[in-house]
């Protein structure tokens, strides 16, 4: 009996020390931020409490407005760009080819580098590369990073580059969980090409295809560095994402107590985003 | 006659070609940066050709003075001893608490409760954190690479309690008994049976933790930017304005920012593309 509370104290004192740690750094801060949000704070000098207000106003607030839509959009489009061009990438990659391996591994090079080095360097790509090749074909070259309009595709551009690489090394493993008698039984049935891949290949892959979508619309939802890389937000505030709004006016544009309200919000739909998606693809799983 | 072609047709040859032109679109970018790194800017015409074509002398000027510029030698060893000591410590530490949390949370409901609280974690975005991280590691003394350590630590904490607990079903507990029979506390049979075992995921969250570290900005960004010290990432940001319209020095300062982690993936590209999916599928 004895030595059985011994092993109790072991994991007891393996565990909370570390748990006392994530408290002080996830927790803490997270009820601070919680707290902040009913407040007029600045970041610095004294603050009143101001109730609901924050809240109120971020929903009649034009610049969170266009955040939060140029945020979702950006995350809706690139993942659907990047999950179709992945999965053909991944089926080309899992086919009978040759240089298999060397081929999979330079797809995947994208990922390993740095977002905001990538960033940097596609930047100079649309402000000089594309406008010359443009005014080179004898049109009027102009940066798509300039317009209003169209900054945002260029962020697309560059979030899917890296996105496009690892989603692509998943599916990949998702296809190799297919056994070869499966297309095997469905050509004896007919089953070539299109319908091949959507009724047999897709519904046995869907895992993959879930962990790919939570991963994605997790990611671009929090996207942050190719924004400071690309526009830092401009032109005219065209490309501000949630997570870029938050640090900017709330670290030193002395909106602390009001951004800290647009993180929780932010964090609600992170978490309404997360969990609702686990249980779509969750049900779709089990129907199988 | 058909059976003939398909053993004469060993490989997809269209699809092979096909996937060698895409890679296009991986080599372009690399292939600017080099060439623009090594590049002097008197070469640097408003053509496509100027810009892109091979550099007339292959010199590393450039990067002689973007090593200057940046501080390099000191960014790299930032970003190395934060990376380095963030993949021991979460080696360490959450595979101790995956070990404690994984054993006893189908009998305790207390563990249970710890897990659940714990993965919970990766809900919460660095957004809603960040402005009081800033405030807290100040007022702690730590707004430097210690408390960008911790933080890490702590981020990265839900992720690996998940992928340590998940690899702890398939060892089984006789091992344990064996050993606890043999006289053995439970943190010694935790670090001489269990830790050596949990290798192949010791290898995972290795892998998936240095890659998100190495490039990871916003975390010293917003801790340590008033402590004048920089990792490598960051110090592209910071001399944004010191490289100006020079972009021959800021391409061979990214390049050297990209280096480091390209070598890495030349030499263990095997470990990495494991790590990386076992991190995410499982």
């Amino acid at each position: 009996m004895k030595k059985m509370n011994n092993r109790e104290r072991t994991f007891a004192l393996m565990t909370i020390p570390i748990l006392i740690l994530f408290f002080v750094f996830n927790t803490l801060p997270l009820i601070q931020g919680f707290i902040y949000s009913f407040t007029n704070f600045k970041g610095y000098g004294s603050y009143n409490w101001v109730g609901l207000r924050n809240y109120a106003d971020l929903f009649t607030d034009g610049r969170v407005g266009n955040s939060y839509w140029f945020t979702i959009k950006l995350a809706l489009v690139t993942t659907v760009v990047v999950n179709v061009i992945s999965l053909i990438l991944a089926i080309g990659l899992n086919s009978k080819i040759k240089f298999k391996s060397a081929l999979r591994g330079m797809y995947f090079v994208p990922n390993i580098l740095g977002a905001l080095v990538v960033g940097y360097i596609f930047n100079y790509f649309f402000t000089y590369i594309i406008p010359a090749v443009i005014n080179m074909m004898g049109g009027e070259g102009t940066s798509i990073l300039a317009s209003t309009k169209w900054a945002w595709v260029g962020i697309m551009i560059v979030c899917a580059w890296q996105a496009i690489a690892m989603n692509t090394i998943i599916y990949i493993s998702g296809l190799q969980t297919v056994p070869e008698d499966v297309y095997e039984a469905g050509s004896i049935d007919g089953a070539t090409g299109w319908t091949q891949f959507r009724h047999l290949t897709f519904p046995l892959i869907v895992p993959f295809f879930s962990i790919n979508m939570v991963l994605c619309v997790k990611n671009f939802l929090m996207v942050f560095d190719q924004i400071m890389a690309l526009t830092k937000g401009g032109p005219a505030q065209s490309t501000e994402s949630i997570s870029y709004l938050i640090y900017n006016n709330g670290m030193s544009g002395g909106q602390f107590g009001f951004q800290s309200a647009n993180a929780v919000l932010f964090f609600i739909i992170i978490v309404v985003f997360s969990v609702t998606q686990l249980t779509i693809t969750g049900k779709k799983e089990e129907q199988l | 006659m058909k059976e003939k072609v398909k053993v004469k047709e060993k490989f997809n040859w269209p699809v092979t070609v096909l996937l060698i032109i895409g890679l296009i679109t991986i080599i372009f970018p690399l292939y600017m940066t080099i060439v623009i790194a090594f590049k002097q800017p008197s070469e640097m015409t408003n053509s496509v050709s100027g810009i892109l074509s091979l550099p007339r002398h292959w010199s590393l000027e450039n990067f002689k003075e973007a090593m200057r510029v940046t501080d390099f030698w000191r960014s790299l060893f930032n970003s190395l001893m934060i990376t380095a000591v963030t993949v021991v410590l979460s080696v360490v530490l959450h595979s101790m608490i995956g070990y404690a949390v994984g054993r006893n949370k189908a009998r305790n409901k207390k563990y249970n409760l710890v897990y659940m609280y714990v993965i919970s974690g990766m809900f919460v975005p660095f957004a809603i954190l960040m402005m009081p991280l800033v405030k807290q590691t100040a007022k702690l003394g730590i707004a430097n690479v210690v408390g960008v350590i911790l933080c890490y630590v702590v981020f990265y904490m839900p992720m690996n309690l998940m992928l340590y607990s998940g690899y702890l079903v398939n060892i089984p507990v006789a091992l344990e008994e064996a050993a606890r029979i043999d006289g053995a506390t439970t943190f010694r049979t935790f670090w001489k049976v269990i830790f050596p075992i949990m290798k192949p995921m010791h290898a995972t969250v290795a892998v998936i933790t240095a890659l998100s570290v190495w490039n990871d900005v916003m975390t010293p960004l917003v801790i340590m930017s008033g402590s004048g010290m920089n990792t490598l990432p960051l110090a592209q940001m910071t001399f944004q304005t010191q490289f100006g319209t020079n972009y021959n020095l800021a391409f061979a300062s990214y390049l050297l920012a990209l280096l480091p982690i390209l070598i890495f993936y030349i030499v263990c590209q095997k470990q990495i593309l494991n790590g990386v999916v076992n991190g995410a599928v499982k």
